[in-house]
């Protein structure tokens, strides 16, 4: 490696012309001192650049000559070149071998055609959804017709990772709940001397609305932005395009093991959730006020009564079932660059832990109705 | 004789238990067009990957432009880095960036030039590697397999790097693109005075453009020099590889 001068520009007025000196290493990293004379450069007669001295030019060397001189012509001023050599000329060919043009950017649409087209994209990702589902409902009827084509070894390797390798955050989060839940009331209960109603608050309050709904935000959390990553990085490598080649149908083989196993999986998850939620409350009866194991389990079976338990579980396969379709769907939305699988991956997550919570809220209204 | 450029000694690669490279040596000099042939799994891109620092050998040394990269200060890695470009075999552009973007990218981070200077190098090193003008303003979604090749290449290019590392440069283009593309670099080399590093399988690039290469297969190198020179050697490796009987490559 040559190590040599910087780059340096004398801007000599002579008669008729003003002389650009140009000397040293005409190399990017030693540029940026002479691009900040010429910016601030504005001629009044025709320029003289004398590159004799100039020991190495690099693409930027030539790029700042010819940036210049043409804005220095577009002002009126033509410019000239002495002791400039044959490799000069051959560089300068090289890099500008066609006639320098500008395109112009992409234009910046106003406003009111953004808010239209997103109007018309979030119609449309609606219609798109709709046709997913719809196909997915033939492949599953076909699917019915022809059992054996359902993937039950799929199904279960599904359970397992979807499933059971949740236990330990449905277990954590859920006895926090618990916790949390049981906290709260005693401090309320107790200045009414009412500390045994607790068993009624925890049993009801967990068991029908909050272990259903953390079992399920911990599983759309979970499992929603896995499905989308399998699916978005087998879409990248073309190895749906290959299933469909070999007559695998992506959705009898990638989305209903996925639905049917977290369809099963989560009710059991729900009752899992329920014991360890209720335990957690037990623990903090027992030490705050003095509730004994044995007391709380006598008292909760007269107090829950058992169609609380029942609505709790039912919710599972719906909750499951916009999770496992919400999180397929992103999926097969991804699309060839890398930026689409981060995207469609949070899209997943958030539709999915908004669809459980509407759902949750439309099963309350619901229930209420009809007083049970 | 030419200053040495990348000098590589002795170096042992292996994977777990997957020996790569046993003691494999090599010489690339300045202004040399320089390809690393083999086989799949002989281990040639993880030469390349040793070289541009990516990966660090189990032993062995790798001196480029006179300096020991397996063992550098942050600084001077940093340094070194810069005085090399490098084009991956998929291109790599950074996806949430236009092409445009992208390259100037460099110039931002490294240069305290102007914009404008910066906007007119970048059209410049477009226009070098045969992109149409228009592709400043188009994400890397947008562009063909050919189209993100070059662009890579302009990127590599960008900060007029004294050494260029191609990986596989030819390999998704068609015959016509990829003849194009071996005129370009040679092109870059000699006036630029480049020298040029690259993994390849392409017999045409190796019979029109490469200078000296280096066969790996059996975790070594098989043999070094230019075609001529290694098309003398026997060796079923070399037969294979340049298919010396049927329709290849004649001395």
């Amino acid at each position: 490696m040559k190590s040599s001068a910087p780059a340096t520009l004398t801007i000599v007025d002579g008669a008729a012309y003003h002389i650009l000196q140009c000397s040293g290493a005409w190399t990017l990293h030693t540029l940026a001192v002479v691009a900040q004379t010429l910016e601030s450069f504005t001629p009044n007669k025709p320029l003289q650049w004398d590159i004799e001295n100039v020991v190495e030019f690099d693409s930027s060397g030539v790029a700042l000559w010819s940036l210049y001189s043409r804005k220095f012509s577009k002002q009126g001023f033509s410019s000239e070149m002495i002791g400039d050599r044959e490799e000069h000329q051959q560089l300068y060919h090289l890099l500008y071998p066609h006639h320098n043009e500008e395109t112009p950017p992409p234009i910046h649409r106003s406003w009111l055609y953004r808010i239209g087209r997103e109007t018309h994209h979030s119609f449309q990702g609606t219609e798109r959804f709709l046709n997913f589902l719809g196909e997915a409902f033939i492949v599953f009827l076909y699917s019915l017709r022809h059992p054996s084509t359902i993937r039950y070894r799929s199904i279960g390797s599904h359970i397992i990772t979807a499933g059971f390798d949740a236990l330990p955050i449905i277990a954590v989060s859920s006895f926090l709940i618990g916790v949390v839940v049981a906290f709260q009331s005693i401090v309320q209960l107790q200045k009414f001397g009412a500390d045994i109603l607790i068993v009624d608050t925890i049993g009801i309050s967990l068991t029908r609305e909050l272990a259903p709904l953390i079992t399920a935000i911990v599983i759309a959390g979970r499992s929603a932005s896995a499905f989308t990553a399998q699916i978005g990085a087998m879409k990248m490598t073309q190895e749906i395009d290959a299933m469909k080649t070999m007559g695998f149908h992506p959705y009898l083989f990638l989305v209903w093991p996925r639905v049917i196993a977290l369809m099963i999986v989560i009710p059991l998850l729900i009752f899992f959730a329920d014991i360890v939620g209720i335990f957690g409350g037990m623990v903090i009866a027992n030490t705050q006020s003095n509730l004994s194991y044995i007391e709380f389990i006598n008292r909760l079976q007269g107090a829950l009564p058992i169609r609380h338990f029942i609505i709790g579980i039912v919710k599972g396969p719906f909750f499951a079932f916009l999770i496992a379709l919400v999180g397929t769907y992103r999926g097969f939305q991804v699309s060839l660059n890398t930026e689409s699988i981060g995207l469609f991956t949070t899209k997943s997550v958030v539709n999915a832990i908004f669809l459980v919570i509407a759902c949750d809220a439309l099963f309350s209204i619901l229930l209420t109705e009809l007083k049970l | 004789m030419k200053p040495i450029v990348i000098e590589a000694r002795d170096i042992v690669t292996r994977f777990g238990d997957n020996l790569i490279h046993d003691t494999i040596s090599c010489t690339i000099f300045e202004n040399e067009i320089y390809a690393l042939l083999g086989g799949s799994g002989s281990g040639k891109s993880t030469l390349l990957r040793e070289m541009i620092m990516l990966q660090t050998p189990q032993s062995g040394s790798i001196h480029i432009f006179g300096e020991n990269i397996t063992n550098l200060s942050l600084q001077q890695a940093q340094n070194l880095r810069r005085k090399w470009g490098v084009l991956f075999q998929a291109g790599a552009l950074y996806s949430s960036l236009t092409v445009g973007e992208n390259i100037a990218l460099l110039y931002n981070e490294y240069t305290d030039l102007p914009p404008n200077l910066i906007h007119e190098l970048v059209k410049l090193k477009i226009d070098l590697v045969g992109l149409p003008a228009h592709t400043i303003h188009l994400y890397p979604s947008q562009l063909s397999g050919g189209m993100i090749k070059r662009a890579a290449l302009a990127r590599a290019l960008a900060l007029d790097p004294k050494l260029l590392f191609l990986d596989e440069p030819t390999s998704g283009l068609d015959p016509l693109s990829s003849r194009q593309f071996d005129t370009l670099i040679k092109q870059l080399r000699d006036l630029l005075g480049l020298t040029v590093v690259m993994v390849t399988h392409d017999l045409d690039t190796i019979h029109h453009i490469v200078d000296r290469f280096a066969l790996l297969g059996e975790k070594k190198i098989i043999a070094e020099g230019t075609l001529n020179e290694v098309l003398m050697i026997n060796h079923p490796i070399i037969d294979y590889f340049f298919q010396k009987e049927a329709h290849g490559i004649q001395g």
